[in-house]
């Protein structure tokens, strides 16, 4: 398959027929909208419906086109007569929500989460006309430790069973897609497992974590970073709204980085705490409505996690544009992080270094 | 300045030149004979290596010593690494060719040395380097890691090697060796005899335990340093890419043995080794290694501390806790490391890593091997020191 990235090479994608009314949830945030953007930008598709429970900005409205908003909570029965009444047949939940802050808590983060999804596929199940299903899950299904192995594939499960949080409930999804997907055999399913998303626009824990000055991090701990660019994980979940793509696939760009070498990257002062000590700073941190640490987002920044995209690359046949290095670069530029150590200053310290040493000889 | 006395030593041999000039030609004397040093430790093969200390002796060592003394207070604004700075120097003094020690116009031999530091701490400082998936980081483990642990392999120890040609000069393979010695130095020597004594200068990848990686500092720099978890998944994946990977089947059963049931080996795991080269069809190479057993003799356990720690086991050797951080420098046995004939596994399919009968045949094939070869190596060895 040729690289894609532009949007009108996917009808011509492996099989299927493009579809004709797409519903997408969550557009009130970047990928969701992002998402149905493109989508409405594709003539192939005859209606784009965007789902959420508050309107997107105006901003992301304009670039919707003609997309039209549905202001619905999926959590309502309602959402069955928006799927039947306007003949959708391809489901794109993009709603799963990550950050406890973003959606109000962790009670209605998982309450949108999980009952969400789960009064969505009842809907699904219920039309007659949809024909595929897209889910937006996370690669932090497979968890984070020790015990791993460096790179997770698809067939590969957690060692133990996420306990909570955003991991929980994305496994819980993922479990009840199956369950759908038994009882609507005739219906296509795919899981994209995304990894972190970096980029100059879009908003995670993560891009907000590295942009504070001083990065904490865990004294003696180096995880393994990966990194998917913004644009691409809108490519990805494109092809999958058009193309047929059945199965579950992570997510991921090519490469690795390390903690550390991120935050130097980002020109930033990584400040490594000792592990007793990580509570209470992530606390104050919480509280201080900088950056939403999770004890599962903690267990990330022991031990990193890593995907194997092989997948995605030989049967999806898509391969990410930007490296993970290039991705977080691009996110640094986008963002115009001023660095704290930059560069020059590196330079200039080096030539001065340079400069003493001759003299004293 | 510690330079100037430097200078002051060796200036007398250099006479009837300028003044001026005269402060220049021993420096560069001086960093030649720097240089000649660590082209010896950088050595490939046993020969010029064997070489080396009767020269290198005192020599060798003030040289190293002058080398990392000036330069310490120089590179202080970037974060200081004072073990590497001398050993970058070194490897940055193999490259270039021997200069006579004839005065001329070009920058003087310290002046790359220490451009080759700062570049380094450069591409630190900014994040320019690559990491692969599994977390090694070869630009950390040749600049710093090797460079730190090669006078321990080289002085120390002294190691010496037996039988490199049979580890391949590309392509997989799985080295299979006896694990001793309380903490694992036998792992560090074994993957710097690869690096700096094989001729194509092989990077073992070693297949480490889970609780390595959950210890702060170790496991991070175990990764840096290219170990992995000891699992199927990544033992495959290493080997099919043709990585040279190395396992420690006895695991803590192996290094954590009492002292006085040394050069015995233990259970050799499940023989999940042996199905993981099945699977991938690369060979198994025999590694024994002497020496390792006397480091840290392991003579009482204090279990309770242990389990409280969640350690395998808490030593107690003559020299530990009795001590206290001293009893942690290893004694300095004479080490061999040998690598047997490897045992080729072309003859079996993927699908016989299915059949356990073969599994524990090939086990104990492998233990066998190196097993007789310790006790051959045991009995050739007169003196635990002395070699």
């Amino acid at each position: 398959m040729t690289r894609t990235g532009s949007p009108h090479d996917a009808d011509r994608g492996s099989g299927g027929a493009a579809p004709s009314v797409v519903l997408v949830t969550g557009v009130s945030r970047f990928l969701g909208g992002n998402l149905a953007a493109r989508l409405a930008a594709n003539p192939a598709i005859e209606r784009v419906l965007g789902v959420d429970t508050v309107p997107p900005s105006r901003e992301m409205l304009r670039r919707m086109g003609r997309a039209e908003f549905v202001r619905a909570d999926i959590r309502n029965p309602l959402i069955a007569k928006v799927i039947s009444g306007a003949g959708v047949d391809t489901v794109v939940h993009a709603a799963l929500s990550a950050g406890p802050g973003s959606s109000g808590g962790r009670t209605a983060m998982k309450e949108m989460n999980v009952i969400g999804t789960m009064q969505l596929l009842a809907a699904c199940q219920k039309s007659e006309r949809v024909r595929r299903v897209v889910l937006k899950s996370t690669t932090a299904v497979y968890g984070s430790g020790s015990r791993d192995p460096a790179l997770f594939d698809e067939s590969m499960t957690p060692k133990d069973l996420p306990s909570g949080g955003y991991a929980k409930d994305a496994a819980e999804i993922e479990g009840y897609l199956r369950g759908f997907a038994r009882r609507r055999p005739d219906v296509t399913t795919t899981v994209l497992r995304f990894c972190n998303y970096v980029g100059p626009r879009i908003e995670t824990v993560l891009t907000r974590y590295f942009a504070l000055p001083v990065v904490p991090t865990i004294l003696g701990f180096d995880p393994r970073l990966q990194f998917l660019h913004e644009e691409d994980a809108l490519a990805v979940l494109e092809r999958a709204a058009v193309e047929e793509h059945p199965g579950v696939y992570n997510v991921a760009a090519d490469g690795v980085l390390m903690l550390s070498q991120a935050v130097r990257r980002a020109g930033r002062v990584q400040v490594a705490v000792p592990a007793p000590l990580v509570g209470p700073v992530g606390r104050f941190l919480r509280g201080a409505r900088v950056v939403d640490y999770s004890p599962e987002q903690m267990r990330f920044l022991n031990f990193g996690r890593v995907v194997d995209t092989t997948r995605l690359k030989e049967r999806f046949g898509f391969h990410p544009r930007w490296t993970t290095v290039q991705a977080f670069d691009d996110y640094v530029r986008g963002r115009a992080l001023r660095p704290v150590l930059g560069a020059e200053r590196i330079e200039a310290a080096e030539r001065a270094v340079l400069q003493a040493a001759r003299m004293l000889h | 300045m510690v330079r100037r006395s430097g200078k002051s030593d060796n200036g007398t041999g250099s006479e009837g030149v300028r003044v001026p000039e005269a402060r220049v030609i021993p420096l560069r004397a001086d960093e030649t004979g720097g240089r000649t040093r660590w082209r010896l430790g950088e050595g490939r093969d046993r020969g010029n290596r064997s070489g080396g200390p009767a020269r290198g002796g005192t020599e060798a060592r003030e040289t190293g010593r002058e080398g990392t003394r000036p330069r310490r207070p120089a590179p202080a604004p970037p974060r200081p690494r004072p073990p590497l700075e001398a050993d970058q120097v070194g490897t940055e003094g193999g490259a270039v060719p021997p200069v006579a020690a004839v005065p001329d116009p070009e920058p003087p031999a310290w002046e790359a040395g220490l451009e080759e530091v700062l570049r380094f701490l450069r591409r630190r400082l900014s994040g320019d380097y690559t990491v692969d998936e599994f977390g090694y980081d070869a630009d950390l483990a040749d600049s710093v890691l090797a460079p730190a642990l090669r006078p321990l392999y080289e002085r120390w120890f002294r190691v010496e090697t037996i039988g490199l040609q049979h580890v391949p000069d590309t392509g997989g393979a799985l080295v299979v060796a006896n694990h001793s010695g309380t903490l694992p130095l036998d792992a560090l020597m074994t993957i710097q005899a690869l690096h700096d004594e094989h001729p194509a200068a092989r990077r073992l990848r070693l297949l480490g335990a889970d609780l390595m990686f959950r210890l702060p500092l170790v496991g991070e720099l175990a990764r840096k340093n290219g170990a992995t978890l000891a699992c199927n998944a990544d033992a495959e994946r290493l080997m099919s890419s043709g990585e040279l990977v190395g396992v420690f089947p006895e695991g803590f059963k192996g290094i954590g043995k009492p002292f006085k049931d040394r050069y015995k080996l233990q259970r050799f795991g499940r023989g999940g080794f042996v199905s993981a080269a099945l699977r991938t069809g690369v060979p198994i190479i025999p590694c024994s290694i002497v020496g390792a057993e006397e480091t840290y003799p392991k003579i009482g356990d204090i279990a309770p501390l242990a389990r409280l720690l969640g350690a395998p086991y808490f030593p107690i050797t003559p020299t530990f806790p009795l001590l206290g951080p001293l009893g942690l420098v290893p004694l300095p046995s004479k080490w061999y490391i040998e690598f047997g004939e490897p045992i080729s596994l072309d003859a079996y399919t993927p699908a016989d890593a299915e059949d356990p009968m073969l599994v524990f045949n090939l086990t104990d094939q492998v233990r066998e091997t190196i097993q007789h070869t310790l006790y051959r190596l045991l009995s050739q060895r007169r003196n635990v020191f002395l070699g």
